[in-house]
């Protein structure tokens, strides 16, 4: 028996649906089965982990501040996919745009005007642009790999930031432990409703989907984006340059990542620490996909996310679960989610070996 | 003389920095040399470093610690081959994915054993020859696993550039299309190389829980496997640079840690980021010349291969 | 919007009403870790801690703890998580919890928060720190007296004042015994990294160190000084298992007492907040046992850490000069907790310029 792969000639709309079921049937027998090893009760695991986060209003409000970085950040990076340019670096963009959005408020603390937090999302916002550029520069002009280089320029980005706090950037006041000054209020985001975590920021990830969708369908980059991803001697045919594409999806999946970046230090931190992050530009790219490139499903796919995130805190809260499982049940969940997705553009069909041509077992 | 010391102890020490990233870098070099892109290094390098503690802890034989740290990471390749390979998957997003798995993994597999001293791979000694002075030692007073490492080094170079399995492997890795239609095995090739990158990191783990410190605590592989692979396009792909690359960041590390010890100020986060900003100066410059360039970088890394019918 | 807003805002009503509710029965105490629970270093001691007020209280108190959390964005929700679960008193045990800590405590005022580490407090928020400094002034004279080239090797993980404190808390001590002694020190810039950490004991070791002691979390080092037959200390915990012929002793975090005094307090209502900094008079600093030294080693040991906790005895006390000569504190003066806390200079015998 050989499993090989068969093209469709137009991807399954049955399969687009189907795809998330299976993968969820799969996750749910499989998780299912790993609370029982570890002597959990399957169904109250995965009503902790699935269903809980969902019942309270502060756990869907957490759900949405979780999920917006995700989405925002990986609705830039499917631009870049969809048009085959290997962004793998939003990590780097996010710290940079943070870095970049936070020099007013630690530089110029005592800056209290309404026109503070505007610049700081417009210098995060093209602090990420500038970082993102950089591996588009080096791959248009020198010819090298945009995976390898945008991963490379992370880790100088996190580098930076952790010198900039623990240097020149901490806080004078805080016995020398390695964090900026607190944001004054002029310098973060306003939040919906007092003593709520629910800011305004979070607006930005649905905002650019949208964008993202309408300019994706309509316009003239758009077109030059999907063509370039999908035939990229035939774009060359109709004019339009790899090049500036390549530029111009990594310069605005950047700016969105530098977006997201600053948004989270003036929004649900507060201030620059060495730690910004929890991996965003990795999982980013993992929205992205499981998404389906698509930005509407990134939404979803980044909520999906957050909500595995939220479930496994609960998991331990609730039934002592280690943090641990919460890593490899996700690493699983996604995986599968990966996997299943392949059956939307191909039919798998088995062989036996030597013989050609044998029965299909699956009918796509 | 007792400069000679010195620099004896520096080059043991960057030995043992070096070689988990040797090995690592080893197997990710033949993955990707076959077109295959593992970014999941890391998670492979963490059940490594957990399987070999385990298999050493459970039977008492460093032998069996660094055959399980090879299966262990053979083991978690498998899953990656069958979804990039043979589902098509995109290797990106799930190489981040099998990384996921494997920190998660490795630390659920390994909490029973945090806390207690591992078993340390002993050094090999050759009475006589481990003996002489300065090279003795770092010749021939080094553990198992830091032969393997060159000998790995060795035989993939030689395999690789004058094997015709060798070149197949290559030739799928540049163009799997044409591979195809000369008949060779493209999904078989790409398998063997994807578990051979699998079991050289597993590899590359145990020789840090079963050399480098034996002994198992969670994150323990701390980033090495980023490291390593930022380490294979520094190598431009070619074996023998990779060593010469493992070993320039053990030996900028290590001098680093002397240079304080010395009093020498440096700054850490500046000194960390040298190996990542060299790689992309290396790319740079082995981009820029197109034959170079053409030569060496397999052409389909990263592209999913499904036959036209 | 508004609407969706108080629909959440019944039913965080309806969560704290819950808890509300099940608090009379038992108190819950929550705690979160940056690390795992078992850690082997930091994080683990506050998990004993959680484990012996569970022995000491029994079914008066039920414990929960989420660990592996990120000091980033992710903090706040976890605690307040706790907070919803109906946890009456949160231990949040790393520095970088202080702001989400604050922000979590001032939406949940009923709640305690007891924060490890930090300097700010509220009416609803406590911290705590433990005299660590105290137990390194005992490993400094060990050292000195052990070693025999008169160079200890010291592991640093960041510049920060606790980390300085400490090396300069060894300094003092060992040269309390041989004015000559020096200090040499390696800054690994990570707080858990058991290769990064066993590279730096190596360098140490190469560059005439005979003895090492580390300010990070993994027991590499010791096994590293065990190896090549050098002296070590356990950190955070005893490691003796690492280095059984090699360990000269441990500085434990002893958390326990002070969680089961703060436990009981909330009990009996008594719960106040407070800024405490306890050491070895309190039982938060606690030494492991003496080992692979000479008797007269052992004795002295033994009565400077009597000393310490009668009082006696005080690590910082005058005359103390910094490294380029200048005066920290004059005979009869002890440098005050205020300047400990923000200690940014070496003293002298230590080498090296401390990274800014």
């Amino acid at each position: 028996m050989r499993l090989d792969l068969v093209p469709r000639p137009e991807p399954s709309g049955r399969m687009a649906l189907l795809s998330p079921v299976i993968a969820t049937v799969l996750t749910l027998a499989i998780g299912a089965a790993l609370f029982l090893v570890l002597g959990v009760d399957p169904a109250r695991g995965l009503y902790v982990y699935f269903v809980e986060p969902l019942t309270a209003g502060w756990s869907l409000v957490e759900l949405v501040v979780k999920a917006a970085p995700l989405a925002l950040i990986a609705v830039g990076l499917a631009l870049c996919f969809r048009a085959n340019v290997w962004n793998i670096g939003a990590e780097g963009q996010f710290t940079i745009g943070a870095v970049c959005g936070s020099a007013i408020p630690v530089l110029l603390p005592d800056w209290q005007s309404p026109a503070v937090l505007p610049l700081m999302l417009l210098l995060g916002l093209l602090g990420g642009a500038l970082y993102g550029a950089v591996p588009a520069v080096l791959k248009n002009r020198f010819g090298a790999s945009e995976i390898l280089t945008s991963l490379m320029l992370t880790y100088v980005a996190l580098l930076l930031l952790d010198w900039l706090v623990r240097g020149p950037w901490r806080d004078p006041g805080s016995y020398n432990f390695p964090e900026s000054v607190l944001f004054s209020s002029a310098a973060t985001m306003p939040v919906m409703g007092e003593g709520s975590r629910l800011h305004w920021g979070v607006l930005f990830a649905p905002l650019a989907a949208l964008l993202a969708y309408l300019r994706l369908g309509t316009s003239v980059q758009g077109f030059a984006i999907k063509v370039t991803g999908a035939a990229p001697r035939a774009a060359r045919f109709s004019g339009f340059s790899g090049g500036a594409v390549t530029l111009g999806v990594f310069v605005v999946s950047g700016a969105l990542a530098g977006l997201a970046g600053i948004v989270e230090v003036a929004g649900t931190i507060g201030q620059l620490r060495p730690t910004i992050s929890p991996g965003y530009g990795f999982a980013a790219i993992i929205v992205a996909f499981v998404g389906r490139l698509h930005p509407l499903g990134i939404l979803v796919a980044a909520l999906l996310l957050a909500l595995t995130y939220l479930g496994g805190e609960g998991a331990q809260v609730t039934l002592g679960l280690s943090a641990n499982v919460t890593r490899l049940f996700q690493g699983l969940l996604l995986v599968i989610l990966l996997g299943c997705d392949t059956l939307i553009a191909y039919r798998i069909r088995f062989e036996r070996r030597g013989r050609p041509a044998a029965g299909e077992a699956s009918r796509g | 003389m007792a400069d000679f010391a010195i620099v004896t102890a520096i080059v043991l020490t960057v030995i043992t920095a070096a070689t988990p990233l040797l090995l690592a870098g080893i197997g990710e070099l033949v993955a990707e040399r076959a077109g295959v892109l593992n970014l999941g290094l890391e998670g492979m390098m963490a059940v490594g470093a957990v399987g070999g503690f385990a298999g050493a802890a459970l039977t008492g034989s460093t032998t069996v610690g660094i055959v399980s740290a090879g299966l262990a990471g053979l083991l978690l390749a498998v899953p990656f081959a069958f979804l990039v390979i043979n589902l098509a998957a995109n290797q990106v997003a799930t190489g981040l994915a099998l990384t996921l798995l494997g920190l998660g993994a490795s630390a659920m597999f390994g909490e029973s054993f945090i806390g207690k001293p591992g078993l340390k791979l002993p050094a090999l000694d050759i009475p006589g020859l481990t003996s002489i002075p300065v090279v003795g030692r770092i010749v021939f007073g080094q553990d198992a696993l830091v032969y393997i490492s060159f000998l790995l080094v060795a035989a993939i170079s030689w395999f690789l550039f004058r094997t015709r399995a060798g070149l197949m492997l290559r030739a799928v890795g540049d163009s799997h299309d044409s591979a195809h239609n000369l008949g060779i095995p493209v999904y078989a090739v790409r398998w063997a190389a994807v578990l051979f990158g699998g079991c050289c990191a597993g590899l590359g783990g145990g020789y840090l829980s079963l050399a480098y410190t034996p002994l198992w605590t969670e994150n323990m592989t701390a980033g090495r496997g980023w490291i390593a692979l930022a380490l294979v396009v520094f190598a431009s792909w070619l074996p023998w640079r990779l060593v010469v690359g493992a070993y320039l960041f053990g030996a900028v590390a290590i001098l680093g840690f002397h240079a304080q010890g010395l009093g020498v100020r440096v700054s850490s986060q500046f000194i960390s980021m040298l190996p990542y900003l060299a790689t992309i100066a290396v790319l740079v410059v082995i981009s820029r010349n197109k034959l170079v360039l053409r030569a060496n970088t397999p052409a389909c890394l990263g592209r999913p291969f499904v036959p036209a019918r | 919007m508004r609407i969706w807003l108080r629909i959440a805002a019944a039913a965080a009503a309806l969560v704290l009403a819950a808890g509300g509710a099940g608090a009379q029965e038992k108190l819950k105490v929550g705690f979160i870790y940056v690390g795992p629970h078992n850690d082997g270093g930091w994080s683990q001691r506050h998990d004993v801690a959680r484990q012996e007020i569970e022995k000491a209280l029994g079914d008066k108190v039920e414990t929960t703890y989420v660990e592996n959390v990120s000091e980033g964005p992710d903090a706040e929700r976890v605690i307040e998580q706790l907070a919803r679960a109906g946890n009456k008193l949160i231990f949040t045990t790393s520095f970088g919890f202080m702001n989400p800590t604050l922000k979590v405590a001032q939406r949940f005022k009923d709640v305690k928060f007891e924060h490890a580490t930090g300097f700010k407090q509220a009416a609803n928020v406590a911290t705590y720190n433990a005299r660590f400094y105290e137990g390194r002034y005992i490993l400094g004279q060990i050292a000195a007296k052990m070693s025999k080239t008169g160079v200890a090797g010291y592991i640093g993980s960041f510049p920060i004042p606790e980390v300085v404190m400490g090396i300069n808390a060894y300094a003092l001590g060992a040269r309390s015994i041989n004015p000559d002694f020096k200090i040499k020190v390696v800054w690994a810039n990570t707080w858990h990294d058991p290769g990064k950490e066993a590279d730096a004991a190596k360098v140490l070791l190469d560059q005439g160190a005979d003895i090492i002691a580390q300010h990070t979390d993994s027991p590499a080092p010791l096994q590293i000084a065990a190896e090549r037959g050098a002296y070590g200390f356990g950190q955070a915990s005893d490691m003796i298992e690492f280095a059984p012929k090699n360990q000269l002793t441990a500085i434990i975090d002893n958390w326990g007492p002070y969680y089961i005094e703060r436990v009981k307090a909330v009990l009996d209502g008594t719960w106040k907040s407070h800024d405490v900094w306890y050491g070895i008079p309190e039982g938060m600093v606690q030494m492991a046992p003496y080992t692979n030294m000479p008797d007269d080693v052992k004795k002295m040991a033994e009565e400077t850490e009597e000393k310490i906790r009668t009082g006696q005895l005080h690590p910082f006390a005058g005359p103390i000069k910094k490294q380029d000569g200048s005066v920290a504190a004059e005979a009869g003066k002890t440098i005050p907790d205020s300047e400990l806390l923000g200690m940014n200079y070496y003293v002298e015998g230590v080498e090296g310029d401390l990274p800014k």
